[in-house]
């Protein structure tokens, strides 16, 4: 009896989903609102100020023969702006700054994920669906700003044939309006399978190694397995980044130029 | 305790996802390199529309990993 209590507070306290536990570190309230500075937020305010400093300090000299800090920072900037070039053409560039900001702020969330006792902001849905929810709206309001009521060709795309058209109306509406649904669950499923899967494979380490020196030699295994997954996980956090970033200007491609 | 044996049965019905993204995977990753064997030039500017499309895929099936602590969690 004893001995099950004791293994069920173990179990408990090396629970995969622990990590994703948000604490408040001073409480707070705003009108009602619980608004508590929480490790979330802390870890957002360092990714933001880390990514500032580099940004901000990498450029200070702005030489025409770039050092390495500098090409660093320069080749993060022209990685965004070709992505927009090829992907929205010259009237993205405008929307630069947010998109920009967007896939830093994201990829720089996902890496901090990376770091030991971090905490992965990302694997919330509550901050990914704050932004899809701030692209989706961004770019149906540039739509109809843009293109008036022709924006509305996107969900008739030319050359349907007219017996199927209402069919093809409603599923381009129907996908049209999951975008930030899928944008949003994307990066957080991806954070959190990946994270969980991390803490399985060193969770596997602990229990093997606990059972003496045949464990411990069978611990090697799984050790292995978790180095490659950490190799693993920084691809996708860079890569989901990315994904969100590229389907964002997808998507503002749509809004300037419909029924292509 | 019916309950707790159904939602058990439901997440591990809704990991059945993983068949089709299996043969998606396979599919993207094959196909990547059928076209890079035989034109193998071509083949880094499509490594990017490569990681795209297994990035893609693969949240699919993250949906359903989704599903599946919905139904046990909830």
């Amino acid at each position: 009896m004893r001995r099950a209590q004791l293994e069920e507070t173990v179990a408990v306290a090396h629970s995969p989903i622990e990590q994703f536990e948000i604490k408040p570190l001073f409480q707070m309230e705003i009108a009602g609102f619980d608004a508590s500075f929480t490790n979330s937020s802390l870890w957002m305010v360092i990714v933001v100020s880390f990514m500032s400093l580099f940004m901000v300090a990498g450029m200070r000299k702005s030489a025409a023969v770039p050092g390495r800090w500098q090409s660093a920072v320069e080749v993060l900037y022209e990685f965004v702006a070709g992505m927009i070039r090829d992907n929205v053409g010259r009237e993205g560039k405008k929307y630069f700054p947010f998109i920009f900001t967007l896939f830093v702020f994201i990829l720089g969330l996902n890496l901090a994920g990376m770091l030991p006792y971090s905490f992965t902001a990302t694997s919330h849905i509550a901050v990914n669906f704050a932004m899809a929810l701030f692209v989706f709206v961004g770019v149906t309001l540039i739509g109809f700003i843009k293109n008036g009521a022709g924006y509305l060709r996107l969900f008739a795309p030319s050359g349907v044939p007219l017996w199927l058209l209402p069919l093809i109306v409603l599923i381009e509406i129907i996908s049209y309006c999951t975008r930030p649904i899928s944008l949003a669950v994307r990066l957080f499923a991806n954070m959190l399978a990946g994270h969980i899967m991390m803490k399985v494979f060193a969770g596997f380490i602990i229990s093997l190694g606990a059972a003496g020196v045949a464990g411990m030699v069978g611990a090697v295994l799984p050790f292995g397995v978790t180095v490659l997954l950490t190799g693993l996980e920084i691809l996708v956090a860079c890569l989901q980044a990315y994904v969100f970033t590229i389907l964002t200007c997808i998507y503002l491609n749509d809004a300037m130029h419909p029924g292509h | 305790m019916e309950l707790a044996a159904a939602k058990m049965i439901g997440a591990g019905i809704a990991t059945l996802a993983l068949a089709g993204i299996g043969i998606g995977l396979g599919n993207i990753f094959g196909s990547y390199l059928s076209g890079a064997l035989r034109n193998p030039s071509a083949a880094p500017k499509q490594f990017t529309n490569l990681l795209i499309g297994f990035a893609l895929t693969e949240a699919t099936g993250l949906f359903a990993l989704v599903i599946a602590f919905l139904i046990l969690f909830t």
